[in-house]
C-alpha cells in the first residue's frame, strides 16, 4: 500500500497501529523536514494525525495555541494541525489555510475524521470493504486491498460527456472520493458527513460596495498575501510560468515578496501554434527571471501517456496533463520540490470562454428572435470568422441549444456537453446497455439548492469552479501531474480569503461586459508588459494526439486499438473505432468531437490494461501481510 | 455509387462511425440529431467541393442546403445543373 504512493513522499514513512486501526504515510518533506514525521500522535499518544499536504498559515495558528498555553515539540505544520484539532475538535478545519488530506484517529473517543481542502487540490479516496473503512491518496494504494477491483461504467460517461465524473464519484466501482470541503467521521454509530466549507455566491444585489480601484486594492492585499504564505518552505520554492495573466501576476508578486532569485518552468511546443513562448520571453527580461523550459513534440508526448494514464488514474479526454507531468519531472532534475503555479484564477476573477459565452447566450435569450444578439459570439471566437465566415444561421444552431429555457440548470454548458455526448456513439452496445444513469442527472444531484437562486454568470463559473476544477484541472492535470516527480503545487488564486472575496463581487465587476479578469487586470496594470495585460485569454492546450495517426503512433495503434484489443477489453464498438483509426490516417481535418473521442479510446484501453487487465496483475499479488497489516484502515460499523 | 449513396456512408463512416445504414435516414437532420459540430460543416462542404466539383458559397451555407442527406442531394444536383446550363 504505501509502495504504491512512494511517488507521493519519496522521502520518509511510517506506519503506526493502535487497537484496530492502522495509518501508514509516506512523506514530502518540506517544512520541518527532521520534525515532521508521520503518523504524528500527540504527548498522550492518544490522537494521531497523517496529513498530505500544506497548512500555510501554520506559524499564525502555532502562535494562537501557545497563547492558550499549548506547547510544542516540532517546528512542524502537521503537530499544529494535531494541537488544533485537540483545542477545537472537528471545528479545527475552519482556521486552516492550505491545501490537504488529512485523517485524525482519536482513541480518546473511538473516532476516525477524514477531511479534505476546500477547493480539492489534495485528492482523498476512501471504500468499504469487509466492515472495513480502507482510505488513501490515490486509488492505486487502496486496489490490492479489495478482492476484484471493477469500473464504473457510468461514470466513465460522465468523463465523456462532461468532462469529470460527478463530485464524489471515481472511475472504480465502490471506491469513492471526498468532495472539496468535506470531512467525514466514522465512529461506533456509523459514518457522518458535514460541509465546512461551500463555494457560494450572495444573492444578486448583496455583491460588496466599493468602487472598482478600491475593490483592486482589496484584490491586491489579498493576493499579495496569499502568493506571499505560499512561499512559507524550508525547501526553494519556483514557479510555473505560462507567459499568461495569471502566472505573470503571481511571479511577479513573488518577486515584490523575496529577493531570493526565482526559477521558473514552463512547456513548449516547437513550431505549434500553441507555443507560448515568446509571450514569455517579455516576462522572463523584465523580471530577471532564471526561466527554464521543457521543449515537447507530439511523439513525446504520446511516449508519456500511459504513465499519465497511471498517474491520473483515469481516461484523459485531452493529451493536456501529460507535458505538465513531464514538466513536474524538469523542476525535480532541478532540485526543486514546491511550484507556485496560477490554476484557480479563472474560476475565481472569471475568466473562461464559456463565462463570456453564457453572458452573451443570456443575453440573446430575451431576444430568442435576434438575428443580431448572437453575432457576439463571433468576438469571443476568432475562429468563427476563420472558417470561411459561417453562417449566421449555423452560428445560432449551434450556441442556440436550450435557449428556449435558459433557466434550466445546465443552460452555460449545453452547447459545449454535447460534443461529449456525440463520443457516445462510440461505447459499446454492452456498455451502453450497462449505463443507466444520465450524467445530467447525476451532476443535477449534486447541485446545491442555492444554486438556482445564481444568475447565469454565476451559475456556469459555479459548475467550472466545482465540478471541473476538482475534477480534472487540480486532480488529473494538476496533483497527479506534479506528484508524478515529487512534486507540490502551490495555487495562490486558491486561498479561499480570495475565493471568499471575489465571489462576493458582482460578476459585472469580474467580466467587465467581455474584458475577462478585469479586476486583476486592474491590480496589474503598470507592472507587467502591456502586451501580457492585454493578451486575450489562452487556453492551455497540448497538441491533439494527432500523433497517433502517423508512425510513431503505429505501435499504439496495433497494440491498443485493433478490433481485437477493442473487443477484449469491452468499452468500445470496434468497427466505430476502426472508422475513427481510418479517419485519422486519412489526413482530413478532425472535429473538436473526433480528437476526444481519440483520446478517451486509446486512453480509455491503457487504463483497463494498467488497473484491471493482464498488466494489473500485481494488484493481486500483494503480500498478505501488507493487506493485514498496514491497511490504512479502521473498523467501523457503519458503511 | 450514386451521388446519394457517396453521400450517406461519407456521413456514416465518419460523423456516426458506423457501416449501418438504418443509424441515419435521409431526411435527418444532422443539427437535430447532433450528428455535425461546427467544425463538421467545414468538413462537409470541403467533402462536397472536393468530390462533386462544385464550389460552395458563403451565402449558401445554411441547413436548407447541408443539413440532411436529401437536402445535400438537392443541393449539389442544383449546382451542378446551374454549371452546365
Amino acid at each position: 500500500m504505501q509502495g504504491a504512493l512512494a511517488h507521493r513522499g519519496p522521502d520518509d514513512n511510517g506506519i503506526l497501529l493502535s487497537g484496530n486501526t492502522g495509518l501508514a504515510h509516506t512523506r514530502l518533506a518540506i517544512i520541518d523536514p527532521a520534525g515532521g514525521v508521520q503518523p504524528m500522535s500527540d504527548a498522550g499518544r492518544r490522537v494521531h494525525l497523517v496529513f498530505n499536504g500544506e497548512i500555510f498559515n501554520h506559524p499564525e495558528l502555532r502562535a494562537a495555541l501557545e497563547r492558550e498555553g499549548c506547547r510544542f515539540r516540532t517546528r512542524s505544520d502537521t503537530e499544529v494541525v494535531l494541537e488544533l484539532y485537540r483545542a477545537r475538535g472537528e471545528r479545527f478545519l475552519e482556521e486552516l489555510n492550505g491545501q490537504f488530506a488529512l485523517a485524525v484517529w482519536d482513541e480518546r473517543v473511538q473516532r476516525l475524521l477524514l477531511a479534505r481542502d476546500r477547493v480539492g487540490i489534495v485528492p482523498l479516496h476512501y471504500t468499504w470493504h469487509g466492515g472495513r473503512l480502507l482510505f488513501a491518496s490515490e486509488i492505486k494504494a487502496l486496489l490490492p486491498l479489495v478482492p476484484r477491483p471493477e469500473p464504473d461504467v457510468e461514470a466513465l460517461d460522465q468523463l465523456m460527456t462532461l468532462w469529470a465524473p460527478v463530485p464524489g464519484r471515481t472511475l472504480f466501482r465502490g471506491m469513492h472520493q471526498l468532495r472539496p470541503g468535506e470531512m467525514i467521521s466514522v465512529d461506533r454509530n456509523g459514518m457522518r458527513r458535514r460541509r465546512y466549507w461551500q463555494w457560494d455566491y450572495p444573492d444578486q444585489g448583496d455583491y460588496l460596495a466599493g468602487s472598482p480601484d478600491s475593490l483592486a486594492e482589496e484584490l491586491d492585499a489579498l493576493l499579495a498575501d496569499a502568493t506571499r504564505i505560499r512561499l512559507r518552505a524550508d525547501v526553494p520554492v519556483a514557479a510555473y510560468l505560462s507567459g499568461g495573466l495569471d502566472s505573470s501576476t503571481l511571479v511577479w508578486l513573488i518577486r515584490r515578496a523575496t529577493r531570493a532569485p526565482l526559477s521558473t518552468f514552463s512547456v513548449e511546443f516547437p513550431g505549434s501554434s500553441l507555443d507560448e513562448s515568446h509571450h514569455q520571453d517579455a516576462l522572463v527580461r523584465t523580471l530577471g527571471l532564471d526561466h527554464r523550459r521543457l521543449a515537447l513534440g507530439g511523439d513525446e508526448i504520446l511516449g508519456a501517456l500511459d504513465q499519465a494514464v497511471w498517474h491520473a488514474e483515469s481516461p484523459l479526454f485531452r493529451t493536456a496533463p501529460v507535458p505538465l507531468g513531464l514538466l513536474s519531472g524538469l523542476v525535480r532534475e532541478n532540485g526543486y520540490r514546491v511550484v507556485v503555479t496560477g490554476e484557480g484564477a479563472d474560476e475565481v476573477l472569471g475568466g473562461y470562454d464559456i463565462l463570456k459565452e453564457t453572458k452573451v447566450r443570456a443575453f440573446w435569450a430575451r431576444q430568442p428572435r435576434s438575428r443580431w444578439r448572437p453575432l457576439l459570439l463571433r468576438r469571443l471566437y476568432p475562429w468563427m470568422n476563420l472558417a470561411g465566415g459561417q453562417s449566421d444561421v449555423y452560428l445560432q444552431r449551434f450556441f442556440g441549444l436550450g435557449l428556449e429555457r435558459p433557466e434550466q440548470p445546465f443552460f452555460s454548458h449545453l452547447p459545449r456537453w454535447r460534443s461529449g455526448s456525440r463520443c457516445r456513439v462510440f461505447w459499446s452496445a454492452d456498455l451502453r446497455e450497462r449505463m443507466r444513469e444520465d450524467p445530467h442527472d447525476a451532476l443535477a444531484a449534486e447541485l446545491p439548492s442555492r444554486f438556482f437562486d445564481y444568475g447565469p454568470f454565476q451559475r456556469a463559473a459555479y459548475l467550472e469552479a466545482t465540478h471541473l476544477l476538482p475534477g480534472y484541472l487540480l486532480s488529473t492535470q494538476g496533483d497527479r501531474m506534479l506528484m508524478w516527480h515529487s512534486v507540490e503545487g502551490r495555487f495562490p488564486f486558491l486561498d479561499h480569503r480570495v475565493v471568499d472575496f471575489a465571489n462576493r463581487l458582482d460578476p459585472r465587476v469580474k467580466m467587465h461586459v467581455l474584458e475577462e479578469k478585469y479586476l486583476l487586470r486592474r491590480v496589474m496594470r503598470g507592472r507587467i508588459p502591456d502586451a501580457v495585460l492585454r493578451r486575450r485569454k489562452q487556453p492551455y492546450r497540448a497538441p491533439a494526439p494527432a500523433g497517433l495517426a502517423g508512425a510513431g503512433g503505429a505501435d499504439l495503434r496495433d497494440d491498443l486499438m485493433s478490433a481485437e484489443s477493442i473487443r477484449a477489453a469491452g468499452y468500445f464498438d470496434p468497427v466505430a473505432v476502426g472508422r475513427l483509426l481510418d479517419k485519422m490516417a486519412s489526413g482530413r481535418a478532425l472535429g473538436h468531437a473526433d480528437g476526444l473521442a481519440a483520446a478517451v479510446v486509446l486512453t480509455t484501453q491503457m487504463w483497463h490494461r494498467r488497473f484491471f487487465g493482464d498488466g494489473a496483475d500485481h494488484f493481486r499479488r500483494v503480500p498478505s501481510r501488507a493487506v493485514q497489516g498496514i491497511g490504512k484502515a479502521v473498523t467501523g460499523d457503519g458503511g | 455509387m450514386t451521388m446519394k449513396d457517396m453521400l450517406r456512408s461519407y456521413v456514416l463512416e465518419n460523423y456516426l462511425f458506423t457501416d449501418d445504414p438504418s443509424a441515419l435516414a435521409d431526411a435527418d437532420s444532422f443539427l437535430d440529431k447532433g450528428i455535425i459540430d461546427s467544425t463538421g460543416i467545414m468538413e462537409i462542404i470541403a467533402f462536397l467541393e472536393v468530390e462533386f466539383g462544385i464550389v460552395v458559397e458563403d451565402r449558401e451555407m445554411v441547413p436548407e442546403n447541408l443539413d440532411s442527406i436529401a437536402s445535400l442531394v438537392a443541393f449539389v444536383e442544383r449546382k451542378r445543373a446551374a454549371a452546365e446550363s
